[in-house]
């Protein structure tokens, strides 16, 4: 239950950051121009008949942005009642400040005016709130809890390559977005008729970048799931979020090139927002499976934790690599 | 220890963004304004002059209104007020001001403020100028809200709501500014702009393109006229004693 309530909150924040992706994208960061309050109204109460124009999303985004806000007060308070590990416990914690941290900051940009670093801060840490979430809800699943097999140190090395890069390509493309340069290089998938742009500025450059950087996350992404169906195959739990990372890129990439092909049209804008959280937490959900065996096997009920010792855990039918505890086939 | 280092890092990571965010204001302090005129009105003179647009102008197609249905009902859609253009070419909207040549002439600042309306969810007048610490009234005469965004560059920027109806909000400006944007970030359409000066040699051309900046002392002035899509021109022109200048600025589309 808890499992299920945390992977809610994840798919809640998920929602929250395509809301974000709106506000940002429709230009209505400061519809709202006061902040907790709205238009002098507490925002649980400002009248829906109000809810017009740039104001729809703002608000909208303020409403989710609380009850995310409160889900994860409650998954925090419900981790330390009924999680017996310690460091599970604590990510609780660390998920309500950061979301705490996160509705700050955004009250911050709009009272600021939408500075570009509080924007690009806020922005980057909703993709933190969400990987919290996410790990939250992969930690508390049965599966998870039933262990793992041998452990790779060559996947966990690519896959936690492939997930920083993916989330410096997210601060990026955050950054891209918030100093106004998404068209910066007007066409797709050259640049100006070219590889190499002819000109630069710093927006073409941070544009540029963010092209650059979908090339160098797309070759991690693909050494990893390589690697994965070479080696893991037979693991399910490694398999299914390598596929799904690999369809979700493929998605990713051609919303990218939609959204400079389509003038930022708002939708596609967001939806290459959340796709990339989705691009995010996938790659995360992976590397933290591949570092499963560094956890040692938990008894949730007790707490106790033995060490990381691989032959306590279930047998990987499927891997071609010996883990340091010999649990590989 | 830990703590210690923890506070540090917090105080550091605030003072940040403090700096970084913050601001501090650019505005200058300048002494208080004159209350007299200092130009003679037995030697005053006028520039004049009509502001004209060559070639056929791009427009771009009107924006509806209807994310806001008290804007929609009070009109469909929004014209595009980038380029107006009249008969025989007139360029309307044209901020002409005299740019140089006053020298350290100071001048009073009139007591009235100048009125920018939201009616019909538009700005009317689209394009006005004001003097340094003239207030500017901001009024909401729609059924509707807005928020009065500024994002002046030497100015400091302020973002307001009118939630009612008839609301009011005086603004004063402290420094000399062309053009200080103005928008509704309720309704993207909505776009103003403010030209702020130190002197009243001001106008707006209007619909027939003409604009006069009247009570102007001998001398000679570089007139600069500004359009917010085709740029900007400047002309240099001399008057004597109880004399016209007249000048004329021509703008192509630079697309």
């Amino acid at each position: 239950m808890l499992h299920l309530f945390a992977a809610f909150v994840a798919a809640a924040t998920a929602l929250l950051i395509f809301a974000g992706g709106l506000v940002t994208s429709t230009g209505s960061g400061l519809s709202v121009p006061d902040w907790p309050t709205t238009y002098g109204w507490s925002m649980f109460t400002f009248p829906i008949d109000k809810w017009v124009g740039g104001i729809f999303y703002e608000h909208s985004h303020r409403l989710i942005a609380s009850t995310v806000g409160m889900l994860i007060i409650v998954l925090a308070v419900w981790l330390r009642r009924a999680e017996e590990r310690r460091w599970v416990r604590r990510l609780g914690y660390v998920a309500l400040a950061a979301v705490v941290t996160q509705g700050i900051l955004g009250g911050i940009t709009v009272l600021w005016f939408l500075p570009d670093p509080i924007s690009i801060a806020h922005a980057s840490l909703a993709q933190v709130v969400f990987c919290l979430t996410v790990t939250i809800a992969l930690v508390t699943s049965p599966g998870w809890q039933r262990g793992a097999a041998s452990s790779d140190r060559r996947l966990q090395a690519i896959a936690a390559a492939a997930t920083g890069a993916v989330y410096l390509q997210i601060i990026l493309g955050a950054t891209m977005r918030h100093i106004g340069a998404g068209l910066a290089i007007p066409d797709f998938p050259l640049a100006f008729g070219r590889l190499v742009p002819p000109v630069w500025t710093a927006k073409i450059a941070t544009h540029y970048a963010h092209r650059v950087g979908a090339l160098a996350v797309t070759t991690l992404a693909i050494a990893t799931v390589s690697h994965v169906l070479h080696h893991h195959r037979a693991r399910g739990e490694l398999r299914r979020p390598s596929l799904l990372l690999l369809l979700l890129l493929a998605v990713q990439i051609t919303l990218g090139a939609l959204t400079v092909l389509s003038g930022k049209q708002h939708v596609i804008n967001s939806l290459h927002v959340v796709t990339g959280a989705f691009v995010l937490g996938t790659s995360l959900v992976l590397t933290l499976r591949a570092y499963r065996p560094q956890f040692g096997f938990e008894d949730v009920r007790s707490g106790v934790r033995t060490p990381r010792a691989g032959t306590h855990l279930v047998p990987d039918p499927g891997s071609r690599i010996p883990s340091p505890g010999g649990a590989g086939a | 220890m830990r703590r210690h280092a923890t506070v540090l890092g917090l105080a550091v990571l605030l003072g940040s963004l403090a700096a970084a965010c913050g601001g501090g204001s650019q505005e200058a302090q300048a002494p208080p304004p004159p209350t007299e005129n200092p130009v003679d009105p037995a030697t005053a003179g006028s520039v004049a002059g009509r502001v004209t647009f060559e070639g056929t102008p791009r427009t771009l197609p009107p924006m509806k209104m209807d994310s806001d249905p008290n804007c929609a009902a009070q009109a469909p859609t929004a014209p595009d007020e980038s380029v107006v253009v009249g008969g025989g070419g007139a360029l309307q909207n044209v901020f002409v001001y005299v740019k140089d040549g006053l020298g350290t002439l100071r001048f009073p600042v009139p007591a009235a403020a100048v009125v920018l309306d939201q009616k019909g969810c538009r700005y009317v007048p689209h394009v006005l100028g004001v003097q340094v610490g003239q207030g500017v009234e901001v009024l909401n005469s729609d059924p509707t809200l807005h928020n009065v965004h500024a994002a002046p560059a030497s100015n400091s920027e302020f973002n307001t709501g009118q939630p009612i109806q008839g609301m009011k909000h005086t603004h004063r400006f402290s420094t000399r500014e062309v053009m200080v944007p103005f928008k509704c970030d309720v309704h993207p359409w909505m776009h103003a702009w403010v030209g702020v000066l130190d002197h009243p040699f001001f106008a707006v051309s209007g619909a027939d393109g003409s604009f006069q900046l009247t009570g102007l002392p001998p001398g000679t002035y570089t007139i600069e006229a500004w359009h917010e899509t085709l740029g900007t021109q400047t002309q240099t022109v001399t008057i004597g004693a109880k004399e016209t200048g007249n000048v004329a600025f021509s703008f192509k589309s630079t697309t």
